[in-house]
């Protein structure tokens, strides 16, 4: 993480968080379009949608901060 | 490419395992589970695991030297170091289990996160932290034998590696039980996948691994939990509306304890009886407050490990604050969702749903437990995907625990227990050999404990208190080495002696009863026989009927034939006349509520199969039922405590388990610190040119520079302190 060429933490965490809110958004929009039969509390909420977003933006942050560089 | 090869061979693993896991879920649970995953659940599980192991096959070739391994080449950032010394605290036990004693105990359960933590902690960053760091040692033991000698790092590590390697085995055994009852996973595959998991990485790149992985670990805990109270905030109508229907409901839910206050951290601690908790504020300051949590935090190598491996002694400092900020915040996962099982938990006919511990017969049977809370309320409120991170965070949890107890059992092992008493000449490269095989032996030895567990699950109770026995007099042996130059080896090893040797016979003498241990009254209907119900205003069950079949009494004194002598153990039929077993027995001389359970009987008129527990009603038993009867009395019994001797202990015969616990740990660190100065002024002390860099006074504080103010450790950790103070007021 300190190392000159290793690859840092933060974007270990930033990718596996994009990769999840891409898949949980997804969900989430699938749920809009054909809801499901038994919903959970407060699905009205489609709090999928927004905690997939918010997975997806912490992510591509981290992401592309700490991406490794070339050299 | 590399990385892209990594994820490849982790990708080949996880789904060379993945079918065993698949496969056997839906063998391994033919209860009903309390989660159903969906495949995109699963594909987010699946993720984890490629991503975790991609990162141990990484950093092998970054782990090249004994001090690469062992300490994570000591280059870590504060940040780093903060959030790698929280996250192995907070695995999913500790997120469920304190989830659920926020449920029995309302929200004293927080002050875990706050006194039993913080105040603690700024005293390792502040005080202990220049010690362990100057004196360049490797481990807490390693401490102990520059301040004391050999002895008391014989006795702390050998103690150490076999504590944590059987916790470890213990954590796993509770996750593969969990994992099985929450979504039906065979326990063998949950041990083994996991287990085989955390080997790997931790075998490949180490501690450095090991804290890569907590990181990851701790964003993945928040991230899948966080959403729970949230949502259960909104669905209990706001916070303020959440703790009026926690409180009401309490009363219902814990009939025992029903005038007891569940919602504040201080006012309902003037007396035993007065909370949920059965402690007073004396021992919650004194017993969790300093002895438990001092011990725990300031000496649990485990935790001490994550920041002495830090690139400077200030970031050391910085990172053990930072672990102090986000332990303050933990309540708000864990004590929250505790509060809203209490609110926000109800049966389909809208009365509160009422969970047991994991000791009450009825127990996964027809009640779920306390540690079910957390999981109910993912399944409340997560649906597909959500539900998947939040397992993936519990999966993390487990593991992120396991690979401390590993990588510090690695540690410990290699520098206090092989090196300086089986091979003190070999080579950096034989170390750094011995604790990568160490790591694997550590997860045998875990996996051979959790597999000992379930033939011998009582052996949990006596783990958990085991930890206290040491941790409580290791911190009174290295406080006073730390702050008195006076402390000598024989009073150090002594005192931690005579300290570990009182926690045990506190606990044996709480635990013993001269007039034996009765487990309460109760039936326990067998598989298959034949009941009938009658029931009254509605669906309240007024009697119960065995038509044919066999039951199990404990406890129970059953008139078998009249003009004769009840009976209370023994095998028998029942005769022509039939036999009604009263719902209000005598044991003792006491009446007690007779407990019926009936985990899977059929009814009579339906054919149908039906479970339910009852308390205080009566039984009828028809010609021809079989009696198995036993009566229990234990002299000594583990799972109960003796009010008679727990008032010499804790104080008060009122007091509950949790506040025998905190008192003993209270009276171990008297003990420790008594006799550590009683034998010192006795015995010879070591030089003090030995004493350099390990005692207050005898140590010069290296000069890190100048830094700006937002890098001073002493200021960020009054503030922590100054907010600590403030929540202690606020929910007062």
């Amino acid at each position: 993480m300190h190392s000159e060429h290793q690859i840092p933490i933060w974007f270990f965490i930033g990718l596996l968080l994009t990769v999840y809110g891409v898949l949980i958004l997804g969900c989430g929009i699938y749920n809009v379009i054909c809801p499901p039969e038994h919903p959970v509390k407060l699905a009205n909420l489609h709090a999928d949608i927004w905690w997939g977003i918010l997975l997806l933006v912490i992510g591509l942050i981290y992401t592309i901060k700490y991406r490794p560089s070339k050299d | 490419m590399k990385l892209l090869k990594n994820l490849c061979i982790a990708a080949f693993l996880f789904v060379f395992l993945m079918p065993f896991k698949t496969a056997t879920a839906a063998a391994g649970g033919a209860a009903s589970h309390l989660l159903n995953l969906s495949t995109i659940d699963m594909v987010i599980i699946a993720i984890y695991f490629v991503v975790v192991l991609a990162i141990g096959f990484y950093l092998k070739k970054y782990t090249s030297t004994g001090d690469d391994f062992f300490m994570a080449g000591r280059k870590m950032t504060a940040w780093i170091a903060g959030l790698s010394f929280i996250s192995a605290n907070l695995s999913s036990l500790e997120t469920m289990g304190w989830s659920a004693m926020a449920y029995q105990y309302g929200m004293l359960g927080a002050h875990a996160y706050l006194i039993g933590a913080i105040p603690a902690i700024l005293f390792l960053a502040i005080v202990m932290m220049p010690f362990y760091y100057i004196c360049r040692t490797h481990s807490v033991p390693g401490y102990l034998k520059l301040r004391y000698g050999e002895g008391p790092r014989a006795l702390a590590g050998i103690s150490f590696t076999f504590l944590t390697v059987m916790v470890s085995g213990a954590s796993m055994f509770a996750m593969a039980k969990i994992l099985n009852l929450l979504l039906g996973w065979n326990m063998n595959v949950s041990i083994w996948v996991s287990s085989i998991t955390v080997g790997i990485y931790v075998f490949l790149g180490g501690l450095l691994s090991a804290v890569f992985n907590e990181v990851l670990q701790f964003f993945l805990i928040w991230l899948g939990t966080i959403l729970i109270p949230i949502l259960g905030i909104i669905s209990a109508g706001g916070w303020h509306k959440m703790l009026e229907t926690a409180q009401k409901n309490a009363a219902i839910i814990h009939p025992t304890v029903q005038n007891a206050d569940f919602t504040s951290l201080w006012r309902n601690l003037g007396s035993f009886d007065t909370n949920p908790m059965g402690i007073d504020w004396f021992g919650m300051v004194f017993g969790l407050g300093l002895a438990v949590s001092f011990g725990y935090w300031c000496t649990d190598f485990l935790q001490v490990q994550r920041v002495i491996i830090a690139k400077d002694l200030r970031s050391a400092q910085n990172g053990t604050v930072i672990g102090a900020m986000l332990k303050m915040l933990v309540p708000i996962i864990v004590t929250i969702p505790g509060l809203l099982g209490l609110a926000v938990l109800l049966n389909p006919d809208g009365s509160p749903m009422i969970l047991v511990p994991e000791s009450d017969p009825r127990a996964n049977i027809t009640l779920r437990t306390f540690n079910d809370v957390l999981p109910l309320l993912m399944g409340q409120y997560l649906g597909p995907g959500l539900l998947g991170l939040g397992v993936t965070a519990m999966i993390a949890g487990f593991m992120s625990g396991m690979a401390g107890n590993v990588s510090a059992f690695a540690t410990v092992w290699t520098y206090d227990v092989y090196k300086p008493l089986l091979n003190r000449k070999a080579s950096d490269k034989h170390y750094l050999s011995m604790g990568r095989w160490c790591s694997i032996l550590g997860v045998l030895i875990s996996i051979a404990t959790a597999y000992a567990l379930f033939y011998f699950s009582n052996i949990l109770e006596f783990l958990q208190v085991l930890v206290f026995f040491f941790i409580v007099p290791l911190f009174g042996t290295v406080i006073l080495g730390m702050l008195w130059k006076r402390a000598t080896p024989a009073g150090g090893f002594w005192g931690f002696l005579a300290a570990i040797i009182i926690s045990m016979s506190m606990w044996v003498f709480v635990h013993t009863f001269p007039d034996g241990s009765r487990p309460h009254p109760s039936v326990v209907i067998s598989n298959n026989a034949v009941v009938s119900v009658a029931k009254q205003d509605g669906d309240k069950i007024s009697r119960v009927v065995v038509e044919s079949g066999q039951i199990q009494t404990t406890n129970v004194t059953i008139p078998l034939e009249a003009g004769k002598e009840p009976v209370t153990s023994g095998q028998y039929v029942v005769p022509q006349t039939g036999i009604e077993l009263p719902g209000i027995v005598k044991d003792a001389a006491i009446a007690k509520n007779l407990r019926v359970l009936v985990p899977d009987a059929i009814e009579s008129d339906t054919k149908q199969h039906t479970k339910f527990g009852v308390e205080g009603i009566s039984l009828v038993l028809k010609p021809g039922v079989t009696i198995r009867a036993s009566y229990i009395a234990k002299k000594f019994d583990a799972a109960a405590f003796n009010p008679a001797h727990t008032k010499y202990v804790a104080r008060s015969e009122k007091a509950k388990p949790m506040a025998v616990n905190m008192y003993s740990a209270f009276w171990s660190l008297i003990v420790c610190l008594s006799v550590t100065i009683g034998v010192s002024f006795f015995t010879k002390p070591k030089p003090v040119e030995e004493l350099k860099n390990l005692v207050m006074g005898l140590t010069d504080i290296p000069d890190e520079g100048p830094c700006p103010w937002y890098h001073n450790p002493k200021l960020w950790a009054a503030v922590v302190l100054v907010a600590l103070v403030v929540i202690n007021i606020i929910f007062w």
